[in-house]
């Protein structure tokens, strides 16, 4: 009766992680196309503090999972609010933890979390140690506390921080009091009232100023163009067309494979047939410099590959489930031995994919069992609707009658979170299905399909875990070292690449 | 000499279903067409910029005479053969049309007609409206033998003025999830509405790329009361059907199984809307456009059956090439029935009461309570009310 009870209370607690870590690589907390954004939300909020208040060893550990930014800074936050554990081991690893996530994020996502300390009333002595360690560890203040003023700001009142230097007095005593010699601050005041100084200052604080001096659009992007990131770059390129401004030019091969994919989603269909080569380039370069960083070798993959209407996404997320199947379609052309995609409305040129029509996922998913691949990756928002609940039945047979060895994986990656049922939608018991934000997450989400799938034991998925925690503040510790030793003090940090 | 285009009975010939997408409690089917000859376009026109909307029905639209008022927020264009397909530059390709009249605050349109040809292949007409004015105008004359029941009004003026209450699309914001995320297939030319699995619209047109323009106009369009019906209930029961793995041994076998899935979704689906497919209507010739022919009709209108009344376009082989149609609501029906209950009995009251199984005075109750005592005279009511009340 007892092994019975405690066979039951594994089961549900490794179901409940699962649950946890797929919702965290999906879910933003954005607007999707069947979701509204409150209900994503509430939805995910629940789920951090249910996993939060049973399994706090396993919540804090999922930060090194590999899950997504958004997730990563609810779990800092929540954290922070509980205070820490008394255990010395666990107070240990959690501040270890949670110092290498807040590092890891983008520069402004960090920022926020500092920042939404204070508007969520968190102040004890790690949270303020936290904030501490993270400024300590910043190359350039003078550059954070232009760039992200108002932050840096609320960080440091909150936190009870002291910053040297004029720093101080920058942010606390009205910058416009003085002369500064640390040059960046000087720019600031100066660009107050020099057109000229403009030019040297990052482009979003720049964009507010030069509106205040009337400089016309087009000149001012054209002058700030040295001054953008990637990012800004990339964000640029439409609305500088629209403004008569020169788009910025993009180095599309320091693109990320996924905004370079929705990139891609977001030209035209002309400029897409006429830009073919590059762009078909740019794309296999990315997905090449994915998988340098975390190789993956793989046999014979088939990918099932959503283009209905659905993948559209929403306003907050445009085009991003169909962005992901297209990173997907070449980052596992590029990892697989040998490749083939099935799009569910059938594409003769992957780039010039759109989202259009009904999810008939059965067709592309029978062609590509029949063509005999080792692994299916089915990439979907998991609502088929020609006919529903197909593509469930049809691998529920097929497991039963024609595959019970299991030759064939099947893995479902599904970049929707569905709030209803406080994980991305799956096709029922026979497919394994994994969030994913990115399709640079795909090889760490295939790797983290067993436990999906319900065959690995809550052991296993927890030595998974560890071993993950252990490499990822291993690395961690190796580029904090680095940088500190790379990273003159004064040279912005370049590639701010944060999330859509 | 009848013609053969004239529906007797509503078939669905030359078109499939395909799997319902169900968003709540909203089902919609959509309706599919493998031959596309393309030789019978549709296409929207905005009447959105007035909110009252004057159909002149006989006479000019400033003339006197019979008048369907509505707020009509679009019509459709009908062209058919050969169509001109260049355009000199410039061309303002709408033209406005009828007239905008300003009352007070607000400007009402006049318009000329239901269906008005523009164009040697060309027609505007009022989508739904078109049936919806049919249907008023069924018994519209009222009664044709002065009995001494009926009041000065009524047989002078006959049903004038005839009124029925529908509900836009839009109030129901159900209505407006499902058709934002509905995802349009490659073929498609139609779509079924079911509310709570009631069927409460069809809409069909010739060609796919008309139908994907004129998608979201369902949302403007009006239905019945069945449409805010069962708001309680928050999601129509998903429909669940299975494979049977015994009879599963190959590849093969899985995607012959499957095509049979579909198959037995089209065909559930058909019998779903088996109020409205292949039950008989009773139609009316509205315009002979070319070889098309616009007709209007209304299924049988007994109170316990389901009821519809539309407007559709066949063509010269017979295949349905346009279809709209309307869900009375029970009241309408029960009006509706009355009427044709009267006409036949040539509006005698004792006999129509006597064929309907009850008294002179219940039949005046009943029609009181069903909107047309203001066919009667007062004192008539008034006399049933208290035989009523003496509970004889």
């Amino acid at each position: 009766m007892a092994v019975a009870a405690e066979v039951r209370i594994e089961q549900v607690a490794r179901e409940d992680l699962v649950m946890f870590v797929n919702a965290c690589f999906s879910c933003t907390g954005q607007r999707e196309f069947y979701g509204d954004a409150r209900g994503q939300s509430v939805s995910i909020e629940f789920l951090h503090q249910y996993i939060l208040g049973n399994y706090r060893r396993l919540y804090r550990r999922t930060l090194a999972a590999g899950i997504n930014h958004f997730n990563q800074a609810q779990i800092i936050l929540n954290l922070l609010a509980v205070g820490s554990p008394a255990d010395p081991v666990e107070r240990q690893e959690e501040g270890a933890l949670i110092a290498a996530a807040l590092r890891g994020l983008p520069t402004q996502r960090a920022f926020r979390v500092l920042e939404s300390l204070r508007s969520r009333h968190i102040n004890n002595r790690r949270a303020r140690a936290i904030a501490r360690e993270y400024l300590a560890g910043r190359p350039s203040l003078p550059f954070d506390a232009v760039k992200y003023r108002a932050k840096l700001r609320a960080a440091v009142v909150h936190g009870h921080l002291k910053l040297d230097g004029e720093l101080g007095p920058f942010l606390f005593r009205g910058w416009k009091k003085r002369v500064y010699t640390q040059p960046l601050l000087e720019t600031f005041r100066k660009a107050h009232f020099a057109q000229e100084a403009l030019y040297e200052l990052p482009y979003t604080v720049a964009e507010g100023l030069a509106q205040k001096h009337g400089v016309p659009r087009d000149v001012f992007l054209q002058r700030i163009e040295p001054r953008l990131t990637q990012a800004e770059r990339l964000r640029l390129q439409e609305s500088s067309a629209r403004e008569g401004a020169v788009e910025p030019r993009v180095d599309l091969s320091r693109a990320p494979l996924t905004k370079l994919a929705l990139y891609v989603l977001s030209m035209k269909d002309e400029v897409r047939k006429a830009r073919r080569d590059e762009l078909h380039t740019a794309l296999e370069g990315a997905s090449a410099r994915v998988l340098a960083r975390a190789p993956a070798t793989l046999g014979r993959v088939a990918a099932v590959l959503d283009n209905s209407y659905s993948s559209s996404g929403s306003l907050q997320k445009r085009r991003r489930p169909l962005g992901v199947a297209l990173a997907s379609h070449y980052l596992l052309s590029a990892s697989a031995r040998e490749y083939r995609a099935f799009w569910t409305c059938p594409v003769e040129e992957p780039l010039l994919v759109t989202a259009r029509g009904q999810t008939d996922l059965a067709t592309p998913l029978l062609d590509a069992l029949a063509w005999g691949a080792e692994l299916v990756v089915i990439v979907s928002d998991g609502y088929d609707n020609d006919p529903p609940k197909a593509v469930a039945e049809l691998t529920r047979v097929f497991r039963e009658r024609l595959d019970p060895g299991r030759r064939t994986a099947l893995v479902h990656v599904n970049p929707v979170f569905d709030a209803e049922e406080y994980s991305p939608r799956s096709f029922g018991g026979a497919v394994a299905t994994v969030g994913v934000r990115d399709a640079e997450d795909v090889p760490t989400v295939l790797g983290f399909a067993r436990f999906a799938e319900g065959t690995a034991s809550l052991a296993e998925l927890e030595r998974y875990l560890s071993a993950r925690v252990a490499s990822w503040l291993e690395r961690d510790a190796r580029r904090s070292t680095g940088s500190e030793a790379s990273v003159a003090p004064g040279a912005p940090a370049g590639g701010e690449e944060g999330e859509a | 000499m009848t013609d053969t285009r004239l529906i007797q009975r509503l078939e669905p010939k030359g078109l499939r279903l395909a799997p319902s997408q169900v968003f709540g409690r909203i089902r919609l089917v959509p309706v599919l067409r493998d031959e596309v000859k393309g030789d019978l376009r549709f296409a929207r026109r905005d009447y959105s910029d007035a909110p009252l909307s004057v159909v002149a029905l006989e006479g000019a639209p400033t003339s006197r005479g019979l008048k369907y008022v509505s707020y009509i927020p679009h019509g459709m264009v009908v062209s058919w053969g050969n169509r001109q397909a260049e355009a000199v530059y410039g061309t303002r390709l709408q033209a406005p049309e009828g007239k905008k009249v300003k009352v007070g605050p607000f400007s009402v349109r006049l318009l000329h007609r239901m269906v008005h040809r523009e164009d040697r292949n060309q027609l505007r007409m009022l989508p739904l409206h078109l049936a919806m004015e049919g249907f008023l105008a069924l018994h519209f004359g009222g009664p044709d033998i002065a009995w001494a029941e009926y009041s000065r009004e009524a047989l002078s003026h006959g049903l004038s003025p005839r009124v029925e209450g529908v509900v836009p699309g839009w109030a129901s914001s159900a209505l407006d999830g499902a058709l934002r995320t509905f995802e349009v297939h490659e073929q498609q030319v139609g779509l079924l509405l079911f509310n709570a699995d009631e069927l409460l619209s069809a809409f069909i047109v010739a060609h796919p790329d008309d139908y994907r323009l004129l998608h979201r106009t369902l949302l403007e369009d009006f239905y019945g009361d069945l449409l805010l019906q069962y708001g309680y209930l928050l999601e129509a029961p998903e429909l669940g059907l299975s494979l049977d793995a015994k009879r599963v041994s190959s590849m093969e076998d899985l995607r012959t199984e499957v095509a049979r899935m579909r198959a037995d979704w089209a065909a559930f689906h058909g019998f779903m809307a088996g109020g409205l497919f292949g039950v008989e209507v009773t139609s009316r010739k509205v315009y002979e456009a070319g070889p098309f022919l616009l007709q209007h009709f209304h299924t049988s209108l007994v109170p316990s059956e389901e009821n519809h009344l539309g407007e559709a376009i066949i063509g010269p082989d017979g295949t349905l090439e346009y279809l709209k149609t309307y869900r009375l609501s029970s009241a309408q029906t029960r009006r509706a029935y009355l009427l044709q209950r009267l006409a036949a009995s040539s509006w005698n009251l004792e006999d129509t009461a006597e064929e309907l199984g009850s008294t002179k005075q219940e039949l005046l109750l009943r029609l009181h309570n069903a909107g047309f005592g203001y066919l009667l005279k007062e004192h008539v009511l008034e006399e049933a009310r208290r035989s009523k009340a003496r509970g004889s």
